[in-house]
């Protein structure tokens, strides 16, 4: 209960806080009268100082008994406030002495009332943990994030990742000075600082290319692309095949030629052929813990009960042991030429599977770009296939059925080989090769490139498969040899382009000039605003309220001469006759009983239009009522309820026009009815509507731009929470900011002028 | 052997620099050469043809404006600006070509037959639909002559409307038929009676009619729907045409009165009095200008959108049939000949037309052929064809295309069910539904009650549930009844 009373005591303190000087004063005061013991209270008070001066010497301090200032009717000596009854120390107590305390302003005392009426505890302060958390949000985020996310908002769009990965590890790599100092130069320079090898004076000299030059490009990709076509059509041709045979076949070929490419790759190249032995160890594995090979499939099970009677099945089933076995062979760590010699057979059966995919072909320095594809011939395959025969000896001592086997199939699969290679003359028929082209080329990349040169001569003599292949083990083994052949083909165009550039630089002015003057010729015929046209009939007529007839329909005709005269026809039928006559006879009675029925009816629909005033007086109250007595005039003037006259009708100054003030429920339906948030007022958000943004009113650039989404994504970046790190530098040093990658056309402006949000509005859209 | 970029001369080193797009390398290079473009900035505009293009009044945010307000403001005016300029900019691309007559050569005595010796048309298909008085109805692609089909409904036939080469109308004698385009009758729409004339509002794909029984109505032909049947009060309604701005329908009366009306209200939105005869005939343009004619034998201009006459022309004869083509030439057939006025709306007031044409026959109906320079004349001996320079050159592919093939016609008719109009939206002022709705509450209420039928926040009277074992008595229920209002004071 104690506790109880604490928590209840408490607001009081916390509420009448400009006060709390007299009431703390009021407090101790009632603390002091409570106590009893006014006369020994100093002499206490120094011996409890000298207690403590004693206890604050020694190393080991004693508990402090603290002094209760707390509000209690009974206070012990021991400072500890006793349980009991009538202990609680109840606010009319407080207030009791308040009232008789003749300083204490009204406004507080109205607030501990209040307080007095209220019955609701305190809530629960947040733990420790919460607080803290809660302080380092307001203190340290808050402010700091609170100005980015306005930027944000300002922008037209945001492009997330804001920061380039490159650009990220280039702001990190930066860290001592002289790093900070190289960075600075090659900024200074424009030079690049991370992959792209090319200065932007290069790629802008590539772009300026001359005609030729282009042309030349031009036919290259148009080769490069014809030919992945080629190969993407052949690859889905082949894929769509249904035989099993030519499928086997065709296995079986591949691994021959890869056991051939891998023995060529140990003697040219040991490394690559080591780490191409990890690749197929690693698909053995793959393949391992799958469940292939295991006899436990459907295939597998039909195969073994067809054994019992069937040759070729029972064959078939032993292949499949063969194979299961070869898998599951414990390996021990073998050395490398073991390795080449036991799994050669395995390496066959683990060919990766993107060997089968069309590659597109974008190397200069690939082979496929050559245009001698049709110039294979089968006959060295054959002999190259004999040839690893000859030298892997142990395996063939293992599969001589099968060779006899192979054999066979090397028949069939020249046959496909020779099918196919009709057909892809047929094909090359189709697209001719520029041979100027080629001999450029070649040309070109002579210098750097022979040794590359002889080991493609022989590339090209083998199968298309097996070279392809050879160009993935290559890029596998130098990559960087290509791109750096690119780069400096490229980089010898832009040494020679200089004179373009100026070219361009000179074109580029022309053209500038050659808007302007377009511009500058002044516009065709426009239509004039008919408004301006019209002109008010009559200033006069508008100020009166009473309609003339004579005003209505006076415009002054004017005699419009026709250089044919009508024939009059002569026989007609007689319906339009009668029409005719009717007509006559109407114009004849028509007149002005036409304009005084119109304006009637106007005048009618004015008298309908005007709210009525309501007769509220009741007869009989207040006064005599009966038959015959009318309800005084001053009681009539006092019922009669006014109504406040509607706005001028529209057609007030149209004297031949009704136009109906009714209102048009039906598009209310779909009007906006509420003000949505930012706006203040409807003509705000009218002329922010008033623009439409679809395709049907507006240019195409027009239409992309007012419709750009606020936020766009890279595909496939990882979008990271801003990080307080990745900010506070940047908004620092002037280079950082540089690298903010919010790229909006409005940070372009910023640089130029400082003006307002509006301007800034206006530059981004004027571009 | 190629250089790398660190191996570059001076002189290129030099030529960077002069690349760099920023503010003080081009301070320095002005300096150097002191070459400046005479031309800055983009190429300005006339002021003309940004008021061509203008959309509603430029709204100044004021300076006490809350930031994210000002925000939304300036970014729209923004793209408005950007809009207009836009707009404006490429209104360079549109062209225009009108016949024009050699020295001291009136335009009006160039005769058909040397210009159409002069002229050379080539177009993709377009279709004409003919309906004879006697029943004689049919369709040709005009170019070609080619017959799509031809039929004799056998009855009279008063007015024949083609929505797309797909469907007609044909308003006959009794009732509205729809024929598709090889003849066979789809629909014959009993609701639809007595009609005398037709307008198809084509964005929100409804045929309005107007019939002798003096009724109003609206078929939705998209969902086939009578939309609204508008009693108008006004007798025999045979003089009619829309409003291709705000689709609104204009109605000729006998009494000399144009009424202008909206499938939403009863009522007549505009009536005004246009001559002291009957109206005769009655056209509207986009741009907002009405011509009448009346048995008054004058020929007038409205301004319709201030509903103020413009101009009002004495024609010897009185001018049966009018039509407005899409750039605005105004043709005028009297008696047998059809004549031709050139910027009759805006311009000052014309004294002779601009051309003129003598048919064989009495004159039934004028149409001019979207697109097209070709006027057609519909006569008492049959169907004439005149060249007139009256097409818009430049027509919006994406809105309308005469060059559209089957394949695109299907698509555009997918498009524009599915961007088509809701009648709701018809009203005077297009622009209505970008405002805001400034009624009360209680007006939205009482709107609301008269939609409905009943009140739905009325408070709904207590009514005592029927019990059983005499607790139903009169005096129980009062007890109930009292307990309740009791309850409902509290």
């Amino acid at each position: 209960s104690r506790s109880k009373s604490s928590v209840e005591a408490a607001p009081a303190v916390m509420a009448a806080e400009d006060n709390d000087e007299e009431l703390s004063s009021l407090e101790d005061e009632n603390v002091i009268s409570a106590s009893e013991d006014e006369e020994g209270s100093e002499d206490e008070r120094k011996h409890t100082k000298l207690l403590e001066a004693i206890s604050s010497l020694g190393g080991r301090r004693r508990m402090k008994q603290t002094e209760r200032s707390e509000a209690s009717l009974q206070v012990s000596e021991f400072s500890v406030a006793a349980d009991g009854a009538g202990e609680k120390v109840e606010l009319s107590d407080l207030l009791g002495t308040m009232e008789k305390t003749p300083g204490a302003p009204n406004k507080t005392k109205k607030q501990l009332k209040n307080l007095q009426n209220r019955k609701d505890t305190l809530e629960l302060p947040l733990s420790k943990q919460e607080t803290e958390k809660v302080f380092i949000i307001i203190i340290i985020y808050v402010p700091y994030f609170s100005t980015i996310r306005r930027t944000m908002q300002h922008y037209f769009q945001v492009i997330l990742p804001l920061f380039r990965e490159d650009e990220k590890r280039g702001e990190k790599l930066a860290r001592t000075p002289l790093e900070q100092e190289i960075f600075s130069l090659l900024h200074s320079n424009s030079q690049p600082i991370h992959d792209p090898v090319l200065t932007p004076v290069e790629e802008a000299s590539i772009k300026a290319m001359s005609l030729e030059e282009a042309k030349i490009r031009r036919a290259e990709l148009q080769k490069a692309r014809a030919l992945q076509s080629y190969y993407e059509a052949k690859a889905r041709r082949e894929s769509k095949i249904k035989s099993k045979l030519y499928h086997r076949v065709q296995k079986k070929a591949k691994r021959r030629d890869f056991l051939k490419q891998f023995e060529e790759m140990v003697k040219t190249d040991p490394d690559a052929a080591l780490e191409e032995l990890k690749r197929m160890e690693l698909s053995r594995m793959q393949e391992r813990m799958t469940l292939k090979h295991q006899n436990s499939g459907k295939w597998a099970k039909a195969k073994a009960i067809m054994a019992k009677y069937d040759h070729s099945a029972r064959k078939a089933m032993q292949e499949q042991l063969e194979i299961n076995k070869d898998l599951t062979q414990k390996l021990a760590v073998p050395s490398e030429d073991e390795d080449e010699e036991k799994n050669g057979d395995e390496e066959a059966g683990a060919l990766p599977d993107f060997v089968n995919d069309p590659e597109p072909i974008l190397d200069p320095v690939n082979p496929w770009m050559r245009g001698k594809l049709s110039k294979e011939e089968p006959e060295p395959e054959v002999e190259a296939s004999t040839e690893a025969r000859d030298e892997d000896l142990e395996v063939q001592q293992q599969q001589e059925e099968e060779e006899e086997e192979e054999n066979e199939e090397e028949k069939l699969l020249r046959e496909f080989e020779r099918k196919r290679k009709l057909r892809e003359d047929e094909d090359d028929d189709l697209v001719p090769v520029p041979q100027e082209e080629e001999n450029q080329i070649d040309e070109d990349d002579k210098d750097e490139e022979e040794e590359e040169e002889e080991e493609e001569e022989a590339e090209e003599v083998v199968s298309e498969f097996n070279s392809l292949f050879n160009r993935l083990m290559k890029s596998n083994t130098t990559p960087a040899v290509p791109d750096q052949n690119e780069g400096e083909e490229l980089l010898d165009e832009g040494l020679v382009r200089v004179q373009t550039m100026e070219d361009l630089e000179a074109l580029r002015k022309d053209r500038t000039n050659e808007a302007n003057q377009e511009a500058s010729v002044p516009a065709t015929d426009t239509p004039t605003a008919p408004e301006s046209a019209s002109e008010p009939p009559n200033k006069k007529k508008r100020r009166r309220k009473e309609i003339d007839l004579k005003k209505v329909l006076t415009k002054q005709a004017t005699v419009v001469k026709v250089p044919l005269a009508p024939t009059v026809l002569e026989e007609e039928e007689e319906e339009e006759v009668h029409t005719e006559q009717a007509a006559i006879i109407k114009e004849a009675f028509a007149g002005d009983d036409v304009i005084s029925d119109f304006l009637k009816d106007k005048r009618k629909q004015e008298e309908a239009g005007r709210p009525k005033v309501v007769d509220l007086t009741l007869p009989g109250w207040g006064e005599w009522g009966g038959l015959g007595l009318k309800p005084s005039k001053n009681k009539r003037r006092k019922f009669r309820k006014k109504v406040a006259p509607p706005p001028p009708r529209q057609d007030k100054k149209l004297p031949a026009v009704i136009i109906s003030e009714k209102r048009d429920a039906s598009v209310a339906a779909h009007q906006v009815s509420q003000l949505p948030f930012p706006f203040q007022n409807p003509t705000q958000f009218e002329s922010c509507v008033r623009t439409p943004i679809g395709q049907t009113w507006n240019t195409q650039t027009t239409v992309r731009k007012l419709t750009a989404p606020r936020v766009v994504t890279k595909m496939g970046a990882i979008i990271e929470p801003m990080s307080r790190e990745d900010l506070v530098p940047k908004q620092k040093s002037n280079e950082a900011k540089r690298g903010a990658a919010i790229l909006l056309e409005e940070k372009r402006e910023r640089g130029k002028k400082k003006g307002s949000g509006g301007k800034r509005a206006l530059n981004l859209y004027s571009q | 052997a190629p250089k790398r970029y660190w191996e570059e001369t001076q002189n290129a080193t030099k030529k960077v620099e002069a690349e760099k797009s920023s503010d003080e390398s081009k301070q320095e290079n002005t300096d150097k050469e002191k070459k400046t473009d005479p031309f800055p900035g983009d190429a300005p505009i006339p002021e003309e043809r940004m008021k061509k293009f203008q959309r509603g009044n430029k709204l100044e945010v004021p300076a006490g404006t809350r930031l994210k307000l000002r925000e939304t403001l300036t970014r729209s005016e923004a793209g408005s600006d950007l809009a207009q300029n836009q707009s404006a900019r490429y209104d360079l691309l549109l062209t225009e070509d009108a016949l024009e007559g050699e020295e001291d050569e009136d335009t009006c005595t160039i005769s058909q037959e040397d210009i159409a010796e002069a002229v050379d048309i080539t177009s993709g298909s377009k279709h004409l639909l003919l309906g004879g008085r006697r029943g004689h109805v049919t369709c040709i692609e005009w170019q070609t002559k080619n017959l799509m089909c031809e039929i004799n409904v056998m009855e009279t036939v008063q007015d024949i409307w083609l929505h797309s080469e797909a469907m007609f109308a044909v308003a006959q004698k009794k009732w509205l038929h729809i024929y598709d385009s090889s003849g066979v009758e789809l629909h014959c729409i009993k609701k639809f009676n007595d009609v005398l004339r037709m307008q198809f509002l084509p964005y929100h794909f409804l045929l309005a009619t107007a019939s002798a029984t003096g009724f109003l109505q609206y078929l939705d032909v998209s969902v086939g729907k009578e939309v609204a049947a508008i009693p108008t009060r006004c007798g025999r309604l045979d003089v009619m045409a829309q409003n291709p701005y705000n689709a609104v329908i204009h109605l000729g009366h006998p009494n000399g009165t144009v009424t202008l009306w909206s499938p939403n209200q009863k009522e007549p939105l505009v009536k005004m009095l246009c001559h002291r005869g009957g109206v005769r005939s009655l056209t509207v343009d986009k741009t907002g200008y009405m011509v009448t004619s009346g048995l008054d034998r004058k020929l007038k201009v409205y301004d319709i959108r201030a509903f103020k006459p413009l101009h009002s022309f004495f024609l010897p004869a009185g001018a049966s049939c009018l039509s407005l083509s899409q750039r605005g030439l105004l043709s005028a057939a009297t008696g047998d000949i059809v004549q031709m006025y050139r910027d009759a709306c805006g311009g000052a007031p014309v004294t002779k037309p601009y051309m003129a044409h003598r048919v064989r026959g009495t004159v039934w109906g004028v149409g001019f052929c979207p697109f097209e320079d070709v006027l057609g004349v519909g006569h008492a001996e049959g169907f004439t064809s005149m060249i007139v320079p009256s097409g818009e050159p430049n027509f919006d592919a994406l809105d309308m295309n005469p060059y559209r093939s089957t394949k695109q016609r299907q698509e555009w008719e997918v498009k524009a069910l599915l961007e088509k109009v809701q009648p709701e939206l018809i009203s005077l002022d297009p622009g209505m539904l970008g405002k805001v709705d400034n009624a009360t509450f209680e007006q939205k209420h009482k709107e609301r009650v008269e939609a409905v039928g009943y009140d739905p926040l009325a408070h709904k009277k207590f009514k005592p549930r029927m019990r059983k074992r005499g607790r139903s008595s009169a005096g129980s229920v009062e007890k109930r009844k009292n307990k309740v209002a009791h309850e409902e004071l509290k």
